[in-house]
């Protein structure tokens, strides 16, 4: 197992020096070259000059990649042209959010998703089926952005039942100890901290995790009806187990394979969904830093929240694959 | 081993079921008419096709045109059915909102079109070069495809939208460049599966050359997959071109007529002229979901574990 592990691990690392070498090079074929890029566009001719000598810019490009990568080993990713402040506390800052956002738009996707899935499947055929393939189907094509839009309308200005925007209240006087507002609200007892942050969670969770409920709600439904019927299926009802007993052990746990890998493959789905979402509902997070960043053309702030965007999706499908071997013994052999 | 005279019992004529006998396309397309879902797929993306060809026709206004600038107010939007010239009423800038809709339609389908058009030949080309020539090529080509998956979809499309600087061309090349990988690794998947087929065997036994097997027994056989993934990605790709400008990265002007530019001005408007929203996302929907209908019932005809009709 785990040389399993280490293999994989391995062969992120050509992965990720392919995708540094690229972002080194896009960074420097930006638009008036990489000073400007750092600096901005109202940057004075002395100022790139100055930078070009600070950065080493100047000197051979291999020279300078080098540099760069031994930086970013030591976890430096540059700093922040609209803030100011590194890109790594930056990110540190606003990924709890994003994680916390995340977690409840998997969650939605995910209980609703894998329920609806068997379901539709157990009634082949009938209204129930019909109306999950509708659902999903228009949950592809309704863009994330467009969804925010409606969930906002409806809960938040016509029905304002939920907060518009932000991760919590701002009259709110909440302790934060963590980043992830409602944990924080939880940890240190202010439970009214903690149900704010949750309610300002609810419709962008929504809005993000409906695309991956969609999906969730198809392979879920294409993996049962595949594996109901199956020989093993018919002999554990012949064997007169109970009804509960099938569904659990040997429906659910043979169709489960795909819907997980299914899983796995929406984390780059929502982190392209935050983007988006998190604009939509101001929602401090990385998406919508991200998406000031693409704005302000703070190149730093890209850069490195790429790569390390690109490190977190790779460790992700890592643990996706790791957890096959729980959920099918058979994989484990190999 | 074909049968011959006097070699045990007479075979008694095979029939031929209905339908057998004509082209994999020929077939599919038979099926494809019959399916109801694909029908009404057909039918919605024909209406868009109609209207974004028609929009000088349709538009009662120009695209970026303000007919009714001196009708709006910071605080009032003239709705729809206020003023009988504008059935769907105005936006923000004072905008003809129906001919801003339908000028959108033409914008969106050449993002569309142009960009999965881009994303389709880059990727077959590498797919084919990976798939065909096999070795280090493969390999070489794999891995660049596995650096361009590191990144989620709409960040690439971004990255690559910083270089080339604002404006529609920068959107296409940036979500046509973001699908190759798709593209790519899909041709490949498919002619590797394909390696080992019966009549490639035929085909080399008889000494064809490699470059004609790949050409013309190789990729015909396996570009359907592909095909089926383009028409698909023509949704994603209205989607996303709708992303990247509601983010901002359209260029041009802020009344510049483009379904997603039309929902960022929208957002300020949200509580009083909800149509401004609504229309531009339901018109990015409706297309969305036209080219998916039709995309999955051909991959559905396509299938052979569904081709029993």
């Amino acid at each position: 197992m785990l040389r399993v592990i280490g293999k994989r691990l391995a062969l992120l690392v050509p992965t990720l020096i392919g995708l540094s070498i690229l972002l080194f090079l896009w960074v420097r074929n930006l638009p008036g070259g990489p000073a400007t890029a750092l600096l901005g566009e109202r940057a004075t001719p002395e100022a790139v000059e100055r930078v070009n000598e600070l950065y080493g810019f100047n000197e051979p490009i291999i020279s300078q990649y080098f540099t760069y990568m031994g930086k970013l080993l030591q976890g430096d990713f540059g700093t922040s042209i609209n803030t100011g402040r590194p890109v790594l506390e930056e990110f540190a800052t606003r990924f709890p959010g994003t994680v916390e956002l995340t977690i409840v738009a998997l969650i939605f996707a995910i209980g609703i998703g894998i329920p609806l899935g068997y379901v539709a499947a157990r009634y082949y055929g009938r209204f129930v089926d019909h109306g999950s393939v509708v659902l999903s189907l228009l949950g592809i094509t309704v863009p994330v952005f467009f969804l925010a839009f409606i969930l906002k309308y409806l809960f938040a200005i016509q029905w304002p039942i939920l907060p518009p925007d932000g991760r919590q209240d701002p009259r709110m006087d909440a302790t934060h100890v963590t980043d992830f507002y409602v944990l924080d609200g939880i940890l240190t007892g202010e439970w009214d901290a903690a149900w704010d942050a949750f309610q300002h969670l609810i419709l962008p969770g929504i809005a993000l995790g409906t695309i991956p409920l969609a999906i969730i709600v198809r392979i879920t439904r294409a993996s049962v009806l595949e594996v109901q019927n199956a020989d093993y299926v018919r002999t554990a009802r012949a064997k007169g187990l109970m009804e509960k007993t099938i569904r659990n052990r040997f429906i659910l746990r043979n169709a489960m394979l795909p819907v997980v890998t299914t899983i796995g493959l929406q984390v780059g789905l929502l982190i392209s969904g935050a983007v988006l979402t998190e604009t939509v509902f101001a929602f401090n997070g990385i998406g919508r830093f991200l998406r000031d960043a693409i704005f302000g053309l703070d190149y730093p702030v890209l850069q490195g929240f790429i790569i390390i965007i690109a490190i977190l999706y790779a460790v992700i499908n890592l643990i996706v694959d790791i957890s096959y071997s729980i959920i099918d013994p058979r994989v484990r052999v190999s | 081993m074909p049968p011959s005279a006097g070699d045990g019992p007479t075979p008694t004529e095979p029939t031929i079921p209905d339908g057998a006998g004509t082209g994999l396309w020929k077939d599919a397309f038979r099926r494809l008419k019959r399916n109801p879902q694909a029908i009404a797929g057909a039918i919605i993306v024909g209406l868009f096709l109609l209207v974004a060809i028609l929009a000088p026709v349709l538009a009662p206004f120009g695209g970026d045109e303000l007919p009714g600038r001196t009708e709006i107010t910071p605080t009032n939007i003239p709705g729809p059915g206020e003023i009988d010239a504008y059935p769907l009423g105005l936006d923000r800038f004072g905008g003809d909102l129906l001919s801003k809709l339908i000028w959108g339609a033409q914008a969106s389908l050449l993002i569309g079109v142009v960009s999965t058009a881009l994303g389709l030949v880059g990727g077959m080309i590498l797919g084919l070069l990976a798939g065909g020539l096999g070795g280090w090529v493969d390999s070489v080509i794999m891995r660049f495809v596995d650096i361009l998956l590191s990144v989620p979809n709409l960040l690439l499309a971004v990255s690559i939208a910083a270089i080339l600087g604002q404006g529609p061309y920068a959107v296409m090349i940036a979500i046509g460049v973001s699908q190759v990988p798709i593209f790519a690794r899909l041709l490949r998947a498919s002619m590797l599966s394909q390696r080992g087929s019966d009549y490639i065997l035929a085909a080399q036994t008889l000494g064809l050359s490699r470059s004609t097997i790949t050409m013309s027994h190789l990729l015909p056989n396996s570009v359907g997959p592909v095909i089926v993934q383009a028409t698909l990605t023509l949704a994603t790709a209205v989607i996303d071109a709708a992303a990247l400008s509601f983010l901002g990265l359209g260029g041009g002007r802020p009344q510049t007529a483009e379904w997603g530019r039309m929902l960022t001005y929208a957002q300020a408007e949200l509580a009083n002229s909800p149509q401004l929203a609504f229309l531009p996302g339901i018109c990015i929907a409706v297309t969305a979901l036209g080219f998916t209908l039709l995309g999955e019932s051909l991959r559905e005809s396509l299938d052979p574990k569904t081709r029993k009709k």
